[in-house]
């Protein structure tokens, strides 16, 4: 028995929720000073609710903090800090716009509710949850039930069309957009479904030009997403939740199988069906000529051209909050919230904020990297890489970067089905780290000197 | 599966450097363009609520001052005098842009310019409200109080240039408008007040001293006599005056509309009647590139007063004979503005020099350092001083004894030319007055346009009705 043998080296990871906290309590000073601002600059005085809110934002910010710190000690601490600042700067600005109205309307009350809402969600995620595992089991279900949503919005007297896009269901007085609930789901769906027919997918079949492109019976998986992207730009009217869903698809599919080929025919796929809604419809061509020359037609491009507006006349440093004028900008809410967050912070505060949703990006790419199990790797890759094509997306078309697509500024627009789904979906990305940096359950090194048992194989 | 994973994540960090990218890019290259949109609200509002600079008459009379309102913009443009000025200031609306001055200098007005640069710093620090500079013009109230008067209700337009400056002393243009009605803080009422004037038929917003051509008739005269003289011609050389001429390789012909006296007469009797068939002849015989080289030395073909937008009056190309001889006599597609045949008027007055118009003499900063003067410059030398003061005199025959007797001012020389021209003979006629005085020291030039004159279509019945007006401005000046 030899005794001289390296004692056994184990990394433990630090838990980092002290690090969290402070983030978290940086976050909410930085908001509620926002909010402070907004009420001194545009009424002279906080308002009498100030204390409320600032109670209830700390106290979520807290009990998401808290719930960490029992259930999922080791999940990334950068997240939850990134996520209160977005949301609560978002709130600020909805209450910035709200104050426009006279009398002043009460879109940041309703959006709290949603908040308070998320933060339930999150909540049971973390506890309820814990190991995000077990949700391999049920791929078809989770990706059924994803397509049901997606397409429920087309159902007669359920669906309803606003701005020209049939990406709503009504229901009595409230109104939902189940798309952002189909991109969580189905997220999960692909990443199940891949990690089980990833060996499949990955046979090469042709080369061309360097690079292997998949078999052609293998291709049906793609051309049924591509598909049902295209009806959703056909029936549904609506281009940014197309291009997402196949962009989703398309990056986990080349994730999973490790083959160059399918983000390329995946491209190729996407051109011919942008080319296509481009042909055939006129609210595309609309939005790629506000893209291209917005000044051409004011009144068509009124939008896109008063978000410019807004974000040159915020300069550098910005009009101040609440001394800026994003009224002008119709949405400036939802859609264009990006451009009166450019408009009072100017173009610093507004890239200050897209690095705050880089951060969330690598935060939850590093998570993938780290993981040990496929699953858990392709669906943080998903979660994470869909959230930078969705800040792409949106912020890119209010800024003139791209054409405007109809999507929503994650945490920061009006709306609660998009912030009730991503403070779900950075519960999974916080389950999923956990995992990934939790230390391994070891039982010590093993020395089969040691050992009393030995295993022997029988003979058949 | 860690390396597609690396690879998304270089994907994802290029579309948010792209989106870093694309913001410095607008805030750099885009910025500017975007502010200098007229639809931007943001930047009008702001325009709109500044403490504009005043436009000044000479003698400090303000034409276009700011005052304090209490609505949303803080200060409220007022045009004091109403009408009288608008043609100079032009108009500040919210909705519908700026015009004249209130356009061209703006800059200045609203406190942008480069050089208030650091007085804007001081605003800055100190908190105090930025203020425009002022615009100091040549505009003299007597003068285009007189000169509104008497152009009263008639379509038309006065200019009066100082000759030895280029200073427009003067510009008044009819139908008018109020600028105040447009500038109103009531923007609805405004809106509706310019699209009362935009679609009003009779064009009182428009600019008819500077921005309006018409045909000069024959007040074009003086430029192909200028023109014959340069050729070495003399006042006394003489030109055939036949009653009527047929126009070459057409079959038709000119007719004189007054009695020439004889069939060859001399230039100077040929002017003091305003004989056409001897100017078709002279411009005959001069030629075409003579009589445009001639043109253009008075200013033809180039737009001046480009503060006011002014326009390029023509002398058209590649002219057939026939056209040639009309074009002399200033009809055919000559076309001028009145501010151009004030121009003709004050270089022949200044000893042949023209001189640059101007109507802005000096910019002054809020605590009136001047920023910028105007100094006069010679446009060109459109004749010698000999010939100018020849044909000085031939206009003041035409004054003492020919068709501009109208203009005759009680013991001061002056020298005019009458004209009457058509653009088509189913409108009524120009009547053209254009004068300086004295004759022997010329301190004004007027130039007189009368739109739809109901007059005949002679040179005296223009003479009558327009260069009353003319009279009446040099008066006020002297």
């Amino acid at each position: 028995m030899s005794t001289d043998a390296a004692p056994p080296f184990t990394v433990i990871p630090r838990k980092r929720r002290g690090v969290e906290l402070a983030l978290v309590a940086f976050a909410l000073v930085l908001v509620l000073a926002a909010y402070a601002q907004v009420d001194l600059n545009v009424t002279g005085e906080l308002s009498p609710r100030f204390s409320l809110v600032a109670g209830v934002a700390a106290g979520l910010a807290l009990v998401a903090h808290g719930v960490l710190r029992w259930r999922l000690p080791y999940a990334d601490p950068v997240l939850l800090p990134c996520v209160v600042a977005l949301n609560g700067l978002g709130l600020t600005m909805i209450h910035r716009i709200d104050l426009i109205n006279s009398p002043p309307v009460h879109g940041a009350r309703q959006q709290l509710i949603w908040t308070v809402i998320g933060v339930v969600m999150f909540v049971a995620v973390v506890v309820l949850l814990r190991d995000h595992r077990p949700l391999q089991r049920f791929t078809y279900t989770i990706g059924l039930a994803g397509i049901l949503l997606l397409l429920l919005p087309l159902t007669p007297g359920l669906g309803t069309t606003k701005f020209g896009a049939r990406i709503w269901i009504q229901v009595g007085p409230y109104s939902f957009q189940p798309a952002e609930a189909a991109k969580l789901l189905l997220a999960v769906a692909f990443a199940a479904y891949l990690v089980e027919k990833r060996d499949v997918l990955a046979l090469a079949g042709y080369r061309l030009l360097g690079i292997d492109l998949p078999r052609a019976r293998d291709l049906g998986p793609i051309l049924a997403m591509w598909a049902l992207s295209l009806a959703i730009l056909v029936l549904q009217r609506d281009l940014g939740t197309s291009l997402l869903f196949f962009g989703l698809f398309v990056m986990m599919l080349y994730v999973a199988t490790e083959r160059a080929g399918w983000p390329v025919l995946g491209t190729l796929l996407f051109a011919v069906g942008a080319y296509f809604g481009y042909l055939n419809f006129g609210h595309v061509r609309v939005r790629v000529g506000a893209w291209l020359h917005p000044f051409s037609d004011y009144d068509a491009y009124y939008q896109v051209i008063n978000a410019q507006f807004g974000m040159a006349w915020g300069g550098l440093l910005g009009t101040g909050l609440g001394l800026g004028r994003p009224g002008l900008t119709p949405l400036a809410r939802s859609d264009f919230i990006a451009a009166a967050l450019g408009e009072e912070l100017g173009m610093t505060g507004l890239m200050a904020l897209i690095m705050i949703y880089g951060l969330i990006v690598a935060r939850g790419l590093r998570t993938a990297l780290q993981c040990r199990e496929p699953f858990g790797k392709l669906l943080a890759a998903g979660l994470a890489f869909a959230f930078a094509l969705q800040v792409f997306t949106i912020i890119g078309g209010v800024t003139r970067l791209l054409p405007l697509t109809g999507l929503t500024t994650p945490f920061m627009s009006q709306g609660g089905s998009s912030l009730v789904c991503n403070w779900i979906v950075v519960a999974l990305l916080l389950v999923i780290s956990h995992h990934a940096r939790r230390p391994v359950a070891t039982a010590g090194p093993l020395n089969p000197d040691a050992e009393t048992t030995q295993l022997i194989r029988a003979a058949a | 599966m860690n390396r597609p994973i690396r690879r998304v994540a270089f994907v994802a960090m290029m579309m948010f450097a792209l989106l870093l990218a694309n913001g410095t890019y607008m805030m750099i290259f885009r910025q500017s363009s975007l502010e200098a949109q007229p639809q931007n609200r943001r930047v009008r509002d702001a325009q709109f609520a500044q403490d504009r600079g005043a436009i000044l008459a000479a003698g400090k009379t303000e034409i276009a001052k700011t005052t304090t309102a209490k609505d949303r913009f803080k200060f409220q443009r007022v045009y004091p005098a109403g009408e009288l000025y608008a043609p100079v200031t032009g108009f500040y609306s919210y909705d519908h842009g700026s015009s004249g001055l209130e356009s061209s200098a703006n800059a200045a007005l609203s406190g942008t310019d480069d050089a208030l640069f650091v007085r804007r710093l001081i605003d800055l620090a100190t908190a105090r409200t930025p203020q425009g500079a002022s615009v100091q013009t040549t505009i003299v109230p007597r003068i285009q109080q007189a000169a509104a008067a008497a152009l009263g209700n008639q379509k038309g337009a006065v200019v009066a240039l100082d000759p030895t400056t280029g200073a427009v002393l003067a510009l008044v243009t009819s139908p008018r408008y109020d600028p105040n009605a447009i500038a109103s803080h009531d923007v609805d009422a405004a809106g509706r007040a310019y699209d009362t004037l935009a679609a009003d038929p009779t064009r009182p917003l428009s600019n008819r001293a500077a921005r309006e051509i018409y045909p000069p008739g024959s007040t074009f005269k003086l430029v192909t006599a200028a023109a014959a003289l340069a050729d070495g011609k003399t006042p006394d050389s003489t030109v055939a005056s036949p009653n009527r001429l047929k126009l070459p390789g057409t079959s038709t012909y000119l007719p004189n509309s007054t009695n020439c006296g004889g069939t060859q007469v001399s230039i100077t009797q040929a002017l003091k009647v305003s004989c056409n068939t001897a100017f078709a002849n002279l411009g005959l015989q001069l030629g075409e590139d003579k009589l445009r080289k001639q043109a253009q030395l008075f200013g033809f073909d180039q737009r001046h007063l480009a503060e006011l937008g002014g326009v390029a009056s023509q002398f058209p190309d590649q002219l057939e004979d026939s056209q040639l001889a009309l074009s002399a006599i200033g009809q055919y597609d000559v076309a001028a503005s009145p501010l151009q045949m004030a121009m003709v008027t004050s270089a022949i007055a200044n000893d042949g020099v023209l001189m640059d118009p101007y109507v802005v003499s000096m910019v002054q900063a809020p605590d009136l350092k001047p920023i910028q003067t105007h100094k006069p410059t010679a446009l060109s030398t459109a004749m010698t001083p000999a010939n100018a003061r020849e044909l000085q005199q031939m206009m003041g025959i035409v004054v003492s004894q020919g068709t501009g007797s109208s203009a005759q001012i009680p013991g001061i020389g002056v020298g005019g030319k009458t004209g009457t021209a058509q653009s088509d003979l189913s409108r009524k006629p120009y009547a053209w007055f254009t004068s300086f005085a004295p004759l022997d020291a010329p301190k004004i030039a007027v130039a007189v346009v009368i739109e739809d004159a109901a007059v005949p279509r002679n040179d005296i019945a223009g003479g009558r009705l327009a260069a009353p007006v003319a009279r009446a401005v040099m008066e006020a000046a002297l």
